[in-house]
């Protein structure tokens, strides 16, 4: 099963990105084979809509879970519209995600984290 | 003759100038306020509001039993506002709308392959009109958290009667609004006030203004306080300083109150006159 977190790097040793439509980094992996491919985040200076094609993304590459800091409105609403489970107030690393993930220590959320244009605030509260 | 009031910076005078210009002349006035996210020059006319109606905007809906999810629409759309997401592994695809960005241009309904598309009216706000005196008065008010004025803006410039001397209160700054707010005008006033910020801003509001091609001039407000350098740049720029009005903690105490420069002190109304004379001089140039 494919997983996403959202990263500031492009290795698991990464920090998770606290947000997620302008997130540096989608880190990509493969819950059975533990492949992680890192994909440079194209949408992360958008000028909006930014979580709407972040999230459009996620259903391309097929992913059933996304583990990230914060997720906005319009980003949840597509997410959840393509049947993908929301995880947020994810921090540390990657690798430490993943790995929590794969124990069941997730609980997927029932809704946005933050308002909208959070990440376009730097992600800052 | 169409005159707006803009200014880069806030809180330079705009609705100062614009009220008591407004107040200052005879015959027939129309004065619209299209600061529709922020509209305050109802506090200074105290117009007796005879008409308020609903201003809205098309957006699209989608009837999924026909859409093919072949994602045209989504194609289209400058403002992101649709996300398709095809149908994958037999589950449903789906359509989604989000109409507080969309800007209403109507393209996804028009090229709609399936004509699935149809457009619902969007609701952004109010538009009041009213009058005092041989003054008409026309503003709109922006929902709270909206983020769309100028179709708000617009439909309050849909009041403009040409026969009458219309005089339109701008939003600050020199974005989308203030571009819907003085496009089309005959002549625009840039209210400004003689320091760093003032001059920085106001000099941003000339470069869009000259882009525009409308006449323009300005009006230096607390034009004894700051400094000399926006006098300096209106020279140099060749721009006419059509009026000065000083500092004075009277107009500043009135203002607080409500009340306008044209009514507090009298005296002023021929200075606004005298503004609008030059404005009729500078836009016929």
């Amino acid at each position: 099963m494919k997983i996403c977190i959202t990263s500031q790097g492009n290795s698991l040793e990464s920090q998770v990105d606290p947000r997620f439509g302008r997130c540096q980094y989608f880190i990509i992996v493969d819950t059975d084979t533990d492949e992680a491919v890192a994909v440079d985040n194209l949408n992360k200076d958008g000028l909006g809509g930014v979580g709407i094609q972040s999230g459009q993304f996620m259903a391309e590459k097929g992913v059933k879970a996304v583990l990230t800091g914060n997720v906005g409105p319009n980003a949840f609403q597509t997410l959840s519209a393509a049947g993908i489970d929301v995880i947020t107030g994810v921090t540390g690393s990657v690798k430490d995600a993943v790995e929590k993930y794969k124990k069941g220590g997730f609980k997927p959320g029932a809704g946005a984290s933050v308002d909208s244009h959070f990440g376009s605030r730097g992600g800052e509260r | 003759m169409i005159i707006s009031v803009a200014s880069g910076k806030g809180g330079t005078g705009k609705t100062t100038v614009s009220t008591s210009l407004a107040l200052s002349l005879e015959g027939k006035v129309q004065l619209l306020d299209s600061d529709v996210e922020e509209p305050n020059a109802h506090i200074f006319i105290k117009p007796e509001i005879k008409n308020v109606e609903n201003v809205s905007i098309l957006v699209p809906e989608v009837d999924e039993s026909r859409c093919t999810f072949c994602s045209k629409c989504q194609e289209v759309c400058s403002y992101k506002a649709i996300a398709v997401l095809p149908s994958k592994n037999g589950a449903p695809g789906k359509t989604l709308i989000f109409p507080e960005l969309c800007h209403a241009c109507g393209a996804c309904s028009y090229l709609c392959p399936e004509k699935c598309i149809k457009e619902v009216k969007r609701n952004i706000g109010i538009l009041e009109e009213g009058a005092r005196g041989n003054v008409e008065f026309i503003h709109g008010k922006l929902n709270i958290g909206e983020a769309m004025a100028p179709p708000l803006i617009r439909a309050v410039k849909g009041r403009i009667d040409r026969e009458k001397t219309v005089i339109i209160d701008a939003p600050p700054g020199t974005s989308c609004p203030v571009i819907a707010s003085i496009q089309g005008t005959d002549f625009c006033i840039l209210v400004t006030e003689p320091t760093p910020f003032g001059l920085n801003d106001l000099i941003l509001a000339v470069e869009v203004i000259k882009q525009m091609e409308i006449p323009f001039g300005v009006v230096i407000n607390r034009s004894d306080l700051g400094d000399k350098k926006t006098e300096e740049y209106c020279q140099k720029e060749n721009i006419s300083i059509l009026m000065k009005i000083p500092f004075k903690k009277e107009i500043a105490r009135a203002y607080s109150k409500g009340t306008t420069i044209a009514e507090g002190f009298p005296e002023y109304k021929k200075e606004f006159k005298k503004l609008y004379h030059k404005i009729k001089e500078e836009a016929e140039k």
